[in-house]
Parts: structure tokens; sequence; C-alpha cells
């Protein structure tokens, strides 16, 4: 008999969606009821998860479901995240009117996919929870449908990501058919270090992954979707396909293919350098804050997989670091965007943020605390995270990664120094409405705080992160 | 000893900001929130004296040590000071009080944040001079770019953004290399802990490329030729306040490195790279001056004597004698008095004509009296005339390097007679002379503020010229340390070989 209650945060979450589209089927003009709900629903799953302790480690299901504790601390983070989202962009979703039922709901089913992928110890079942996710986002990437943009951007995410999941789902079926299992530990077994086919696959693989955490050179959409989708889906894009997609990659590569490292390593080492590079330089000409987020994840996507590429715990553990301090700088960032308000429309390009220091002293501090922090400029939280990444690369005496890594901070320092200047240095525009949702402020208020002070005491998180384990 | 003074020290500027930044920006509260800056980081001063007081000069230990976990089993935040490091502790809490009063007249717009940002560096700056883990040292080093960035450029002149980008640019570019060293001393060693890596010592090895990385970042500080050009750009556009910071003591952080780490922690490869050090410093000395003789924009000249002055400290250092590292501290110092004079003093005439062109004055001497004798303290003092600071340092800077080798000596000495040049030229052409412009006849004297500020340069920078003692006392045992650890570690290396 199966122990479900190892995924009671899971059931919850699908029963939940489940009431919450009979809520709006049978009820008029529920979407504000449903998406406060959505948040509740979240904060119930959050609590779940942490009322379980922490450090089980158990698989279900024929060993094809793991939990175990970097399932957990990333699954907190996965809803820590929707949570955060959710609550800075009510207001943002009711102005530019995409306040259907359908948003929240969508968004929940996307989270719960993230949960199914970042547990998966089987690639069905990790494709399956890949899906749930793409799904779920092509329609929110489109969701402002009288927006030409947006419906744009959904199709190039659809056509786009499906071909990934293409290439993925063949990579899967070479390394069923070089392994004869789908299940990771049983492939980890199976593993025949000169087999071609297997390669294949992995390259495969991790073009499939790749894409979904837009690494060069499988990043093409990302510009356009984040652009055009409306601002509450691309914080979204930003962070949570990101995170669940990291963890799938720390599975897949650590616990199967960790014997054939010789043969992926390269590729990672690839993807983070050409990553760190293209997003440094693409993103100086940019004029949309958005697009340049794009770029900028970019590059801080080819940080991660740098931690990736050691092939060491504490290579991993600096991974998952930067991805936690990255979410957070995110949110800061987007909370910001959400603040550029005026008369029922919001803006985005760079121009607009023209003397911003002079009228809203809080909001443009904010926004100079996250753009250092983005730069990797102590003693805000993004030099940690740097820190920690190049401290593990440092530590295989990868040094060429490190000194091309820590090259392109100082390139990618120039772009956002350029919006600093902007904010500080030019004259002043018209003023933006200061009236903002609780949630918003709050959202804005706890991740500018942690930037800011994390340096006072670094230890909490690096000694959650230090228990994540996998070799 | 209890009560944690250097903590105090870093953070009761840090204290003070947060009150100014959520204080009410309201016309009427200018003053008040001034004077709370200038009350906080006087109060600094003060506790930076009652440190020298207690600093007990005949030991090289290091003192007020105090130590916390920080990232558990991995950095320490380890801060202490000896001999070398709380001479620039006191020239920082001194200064800073200084710019404070000085922006008075010359910031007009946005002072709250200005004195946040200038409270905000001093308190990163004293972290530099006494933190004793090579992380934490990274952590203030580079934590004064995003003060700096901003002072240059929301005060700045015309030019502002460019020259904010480039100071930024260039000293991240620097340093990032240094943190790939750090990290590597890390794995190397298992600590980035200083007293412990002193004791421990670095593999001779690995130490030509760490030296490398830090030099990297101390050579675009400090600045030394071929990356100082920054600098005249940063000073030319910086606010009075912010170039008088620059000059008097973030340059000096880079020569603190020097000692700091590069002498202290790599010494084979000190050694072993002095040819470099020499060579780029003689340019700098020669080759800047010929330049700073050159220049229109007083601003721009004072830079480029930093330039040289610099060029002098990094040659004092590494002649590795006794004299010269004490001369190159005593230099710093002596520098960062002087050129904080200075631009204070371009700054005064700045207020009054708005132009920094050389060419537009003339004639100071009539309108201006008690301006042109203060000035002409600090232009000696520049020179470094026998009776000043300056002279005290160039002097144990050159004697050392006599010691080491005589051409090294002799180019470097050619210097000093080119900083007369450049100096006592600037001084005839804008305090003698007949007056060309009509404007300068209605200028008005030195105000009560800018007396008070200028009086209170010219007094230090003759009292350690006639009385070097006090500082000299101070530095003395430390850096015999210093040397005897590093002819220890060139002679077991030697040996070795």
């Amino acid at each position: 008999m199966i122990n479900l209650n190892f995924i009671y945060s899971e059931i919850i979450l699908c029963l939940a969606i489940m009431i919450l589209l009979l809520i709006g089927v049978f009820k008029k003009n529920s979407s504000y009821l449903i998406y406060n709900l959505s948040i509740l629903s979240l904060f119930g799953c959050l609590a779940l998860i942490l009322n379980f302790p922490i450090n089980t480690n158990v698989e279900l299901f024929n060993n094809s479901y793991k939990i175990d504790y970097l399932s957990t601390y990333m699954k907190i983070l996965l809803i820590l995240s929707g949570i955060f989202v959710l609550l800075s962009s009510s207001k943002y979703v009711q102005i530019i009117k995409i306040n259907k039922i359908e948003y929240p709901i969508l968004i929940l089913s996307s989270v719960l996919g993230m949960m199914v992928m970042t547990s998966s110890n089987d690639l069905i079942l990790f494709y399956i929870g890949l899906e749930l996710q793409s799904l779920s986002l092509y329609v929110l990437a489109s969701f402002n449908r009288d927006n030409v943009l947006s419906s744009e951007s959904g199709l190039k995410y659809f056509v786009l990501s499906a071909l990934s999941s293409g290439l993925l789902l063949y990579g899967c079926s070479l390394i069923y058919g070089f392994s004869g299992s789908t299940n990771f530990n049983l492939i980890s077994e199976n593993i025949n270090k000169d087999s071609y086919g297997l390669t294949f696959g992995i390259v495969f693989i991790i073009t499939g992954l790749a894409f979904k955490i837009s690494a060069v050179p499988f990043h093409m959409w990302a510009p356009d979707v984040y652009e055009g989708s409306p601002t509450s889906v691309t914080i979204f894009f930003a962070i949570l396909p990101k995170i669940a997609a990291l963890t799938v990659f720390i599975r897949i590569l650590y616990v199967p293919f960790f014997n054939i490292i010789d043969q992926w390593q390269i590729i990672i080492v690839f993807l983070s350098i050409a990553s760190m590079l293209f997003g440094a330089i693409a993103a100086i000409g940019q004029k949309n804050l958005k697009r340049l987020i794009a770029y900028s994840s970019i590059g801080h996507m080819g940080y991660a997989l740098a931690g990736l590429s050691t092939g060491t715990n504490l290579g991993i553990q600096s991974s998952i670091t930067y991805i936690s301090i990255y979410l957070f700088m995110n949110l800061a960032f987007f909370c910001c965007l959400f603040m550029l308000r005026r008369d029922e429309k919001y803006f985005e390009n760079i121009e607009d943020l023209s003397g911003l220091s002079k009228n809203h002293p809080i909001l443009s501090f904010s926004l100079l605390i996250v753009l250092f922090s983005l730069a990797g400029i102590p003693p805000l939280v993004g030099f940690f995270a740097k820190f920690y990444i190049f401290t593990a690369v440092v530590e295989q005496s990868m040094y060429t990664l490190a000194i091309i890594g820590l090259l392109s901070t100082v390139i990618a320092a120039f772009y956002y120094l350029r919006i600093i200047k902007v904010i500080y240095f030019d004259p002043e525009k018209e003023r933006y409405e200061k009236n903002h949702n609780i949630g918003l402020k709050i959202s804005l208020a706890f991740s500018t705080i942690f930037i800011l002070f994390y340096f006072i005491y670094p230890s909490p998180l690096i000694e959650i992160i230090e228990k994540i384990n996998i070799i | 000893m209890d009560f944690p003074i250097l903590s105090s020290l870093i953070l009761l500027p840090l204290i003070g900001a947060l009150f100014i930044f959520f204080s009410k920006s309201k016309s009427n509260t200018y003053l008040t929130i001034k004077y709370l800056a200038l009350f906080v980081s006087f109060a600094n001063f003060i506790l930076s004296l009652y440190l020298w007081y207690l600093f007990d000069p005949s030991t090289a230990e290091f003192q007020f040590l105090e130590e916390r976990s920080w990232i558990k089993g991995f950095i320490n935040y380890k801060v202490g000071i000896d001999g070398i490091s709380i001479l620039f502790i006191i020239l920082t809490a001194f200064i800073t009080p200084l710019c404070i009063v000085s922006v008075n007249s010359t910031v007009k717009y946005r002072l709250k944040d200005f004195l946040v940002a200038i409270l905000v560096m001093e308190s990163l700056m004293i972290g530099v001079f006494c933190s004793l883990d090579l992380v934490i040292f990274y952590l203030f080093f580079e934590g004064g770019l995003i003060p700096m960035f901003l002072i240059i450029g929301i005060w700045g002149g015309e030019r502002r953004v460019y020259s904010a980008f480039k100071f930024f640019l260039y000293t991240l570019l620097g340093s990032v290399l240094m943190l790939v060293a750090i990290i590597s001393i890390y794995w190397f060693t298992g600590s980035t802990d200083i007293i412990y890596l002193y004791d421990f010592g670095i593999d001779e090895k690995y130490q030509y490329l760490l030296w490398l990385a830090f030099f990297s970042s101390f050579a675009v500080k400090t600045p030394m030729w071929p990356v100082h050009t920054w600098l005249p750009d940063a000073h030319v556009e910086a606010p009075t306040a912010g170039s008088v910071l620059l000059a008097a003591i973030l340059l000096k952080m880079a020569g603190y490195g020097f000692i700091r780490f590069s002498v202290g922690l790599f010494p084979v490869a000190s050694e072993y790279f002095i040819p470099l050090i020499y060579i780029l410093s003689l340019i700098a000395i020669i080759y800047t001056s010929l330049v700073a003789l050159m220049q229109e924009d007083m601003k721009k000249l004072i830079a480029y004597s930093s330039v040289a002055h610099m060029g002098f400290v990094t040659l004092g250092i590494f002649t590795f004698t006794q004299q010269g590292l004490e001369g190159s501290i005593f230099q710093m110092i002596s520098h960062g008095l002087v050129s904080a004079a200075l631009f204070l003093s371009v700054g005064v005439i700045y207020e009054r004509m708005h132009t920094r062109l050389i060419d537009n004055y003339g004639g100071l001497v009539s309108v201006m009296p008690k301006y042109s004798i203060v000035l002409m303290v600090f232009t000696l003092g520049a020179v470094g005339l026998p009776g000043t600071s300056g002279f005290i340092g160039e002097f144990l800077i050159l004697i050392g390097a006599f010691k080491k080798s005589f051409l090294v000596a002799a180019i470097a000495s050619i210097g000093v007679i080119l900083s007369a040049a450049y100096m006592l030229w600037l001084y005839k052409r804008v305090v003698f002379g007949e007056i060309k412009k009509d404007e300068i006849k209605k200028i008005s004297d030195l105000n009560k503020a800018e007396i008070f500020i200028l009086s209170v340069l010219v007094l230090p920078i003759i009292f350690f010229g006639f009385y070097p003692e006090p500082l000299l006392n101070t530095t003395e045992i430390s850096i015999e340390n210093l040397i005897e650890m590093y002819n220890t570690n060139i002679n077991s290396n030697l040996v070795k070989k």
C-alpha cells in the first residue's frame, strides 16, 4: 500500500484546482474570489510541506516518485514564489483585464506540474510534469489575447517548446532503448559507458531542459516571450520554470548519468559560458525592461549552470543557492515594474524610469539595490550568489570558467548601471501613482530587505542548502 | 577588550546614514540632517582618536581583535588593526567630517542622499582598513563602488555619466580577478583569515599568479600607469567632497592593500615582481608629472599629481626597507591631507568663478590674500618642501630607494623636481600675475567655514612636517615585523632552491 501522506501537498493542490474550476464555472463574477482562494491554497500546500519532516527520503509508486530534501526544498521555493507572484500581480491583472477565472487556476496547475517535475525519479513522470507546466504556460503567455504581442509570444513559445519537448522525448526514448528502463535508479545501474546511444540521449535531454531555462543557444524564445506576455506572466516565466528545470537538471545529471560525467560536463560548461557571455552582451542594447531582464536571466542561468558543471555536491549546492537568491532578485525587480503605473497604464521601457529618484525615492532605492545586486556588487545578496558559484568552480580548478564568468559580470554591470544612470542621473518625468495594493508592497519590501541585509547573517540559507547531498 | 571599538567605528556612520535616509526631506530640515551627519562623523573621529590613544605601538601583533562566526565553517567576520592600518582609519575619520562641512557650498541639491552616500562610504572605508579576512576585505573594498558611483554620477559635472561608468567598470574589472584569487587561496590553504595566512604562508608556486590577480585590482585602484586614466576623469567630474574622498582615502586602499596583501601574503612573488613595480612607478612619476605640467584644468592637474605621488608610494613599498615602507605610509597620509586640501581649495574658487580652467584665473593674491596663503602651504606640501609633511614621506622613500638601487632613486628624484615645477607653476598662474578678468575683482575672500576647513588641514600638514614622530612611532614596529617576515620568507625560499 502506498503511503499517500507523503504527497498530500500535491493532492491538495490538485483538488484545489478542480474545486476552484467548479466554483468558477457555477458562480458568476468569481474571479476575484478564485484569485484569493488560489493564494490560500498555495499557503495550504506550503503549510503541508513544512509540516512534514524535511529529511524524509522515500520513493513512491515503484520508485518513480521521490520525496527527499532536494525536492522538498525546491517545492518550498516553488510555492513561495508562486505565492509572491500572485500577491504582487493581483492589481496588475485587474487593470489590464486578464483577471479571468482561468488565470490563477492555470498558474496553480503549472505549479503542480513543476512540483511533479522536482520529485520525479522516472523519465515518464518527469515528462508528464514538464508537459503539465508547459501547457499551462502556453496559455498564460497568450492570456492577454487582445494584444498582438501577447498572442505572438504564446504561439512562439508553444511552437518552440513543442519542438524542444519532442527532442527531449526522443532523448528519453533513446535512453530507454539503451538502458532498458525509464527509472533513474535502474538507468544508473544499467548504464554503459561506451554506448553512443546513451550519449545522444543525454544530449537531447540537456537540449530540452536548456530550452526551459533559456540557456544559450536555446534562448531564442525568451526575449520575445518575456516582452510579449503580460508582466504578471513574465515574472512567472522568469522564476518558476527555472527552479523546476534546474532541479530536474540536477536529478538527471547527477543520479543516472553521474558515472559518465566526462561526457556531459563539457556540454554544461559550454552552455554556461555561452549563456553568461551572451546574456551580458546582448542585453546592452535593449530598451525594454522586460526584454532586458530576459537577457539578464539568460546570463544568470549561465552562472547557475556553472555551478552545476562542477560535478560536486558543493557545485549543486551553489547552484541551488544561486537560484534561491535569483528568485528574490527577480521578484523585487518585477515588483518595481508593477509600481510603474500611471492612469491605468503600465510602463516598461528604460526611459520611463528617467529621474525616478526625485519623485519616488524609496522605489528607486529598491531598484538601485536590486540592480546592483543583479550585477553582483558586494555586500548585496547577488554577490554572495556569484561568490558561492565561483567557490565551487574554483575548487575544481576550472579557472577558465571562473574568469570568463567574472569578466562577463563586468560586462553585465554596464547595462545594470545604465538603468541606474537613467533613474538617478537623468531629468525627471511625470510622477507615477503611489497607491499600490498591500501584497505588492509586502513582496517588494520583503525581497528588498532580504537583498540588502542578507550579508549580516548569511549562515542560515547556507546551512539549509548544505544538507542537500545528491552524490 | 570588551567594547567592540572597531565594529563601532564601522557601524556608527551606517546608523547615522540610516537615520538620515529615513528622515523627512523638507527644506527646513536640511540643516538638521547636515548637523546630524556632522555629529556622527565627528563622533567617529573622536572614537578613532581614542583608538589611537589605546593603541599600543610597541607590538606588531594585531590589536582590538574581534571575531564572529559569519558564514559557518567558512568565513569569520574578523577585524583588527596594527600599526599599518590604524593611521588610515584615523585619516578616514578625519577627512569625512571635513567633506561634510564642505558640502555647504558645493552640493546644491539632494543633500540628504549625498550625506547618506558619504557616511556609507566612510564606514566601508574604515571596514577596508580593519578587516582581517580576505572575503570581508573584498566586501568592503568593492562595496565602496556603489556610493562613489552615485556621488560622481548624481552630483558631478558635465561628463559625470562617462566618468562614473569609467570609474565603476575599471575598478570592477580589476577586482574580479582578485576575487578569483581570494577563492583560490581559500582552496589552497583552507582559510581566508589573514593572520592564519601570515603564519601559514602560501605555497611559492601559486604566489606569482595570485600576486598578479591582486595586483590587477590594486593597480587600478592606486592607480598605476597605464590604468590610471579613470582617475583624472573621475576627479574632474566629481563634486569637491567626492574628489576629496577619492584622493584622500580611496586611493590609499590600494596602497594599504599592497602592503597588507601583496607583500604580506606573497613575499616571494613580490620580490620577483619588483622590476615591474619599479618600472611602472617610475613611469607614473615621470610621465604623469609631465602630463600634469600640460594640464589646463586645475582638478585634472592635481589628479595627475596624485598618480605621480602614488607612484612614489608603490616605489617605497617595494623597496622593502624600513625607510621605504614607513615613507610610503607617511606619504599616503600626507598625500591624503594635501590632496584633500588642494581639492577643497580648488572647490573654493570654483564656487566663485564656476570654472576650473587655469587660464581664467590670475592675480588672486590681491583679492583673496587669506586664500593665497593657505594655498601656498598646500602647494608646498605637494611639492614636498622641508617643513611640510610631504617632504618626510618623499625623503624616506628616496632613502629606501637609494638603498635598493641608485638608478631608480635617481630617476625618482627627477619626479620631485617635476612636482615642484607643475605645482609652483600652477600657483603662479592662479595666484600671481595681473588680474585678467573683471569677475575676479569682485570675488570675496574665504568665509568662516572655509577658513575653518582649510586651517584644520594646514595644521597637520605643517605639524607632521616638523614633528613626524607620532606617525612614524605608530608604524615602526609593525613595519619592522613585516620586513622581518618578508626576509625570512625570501631566505627560506632561497634555501629551498
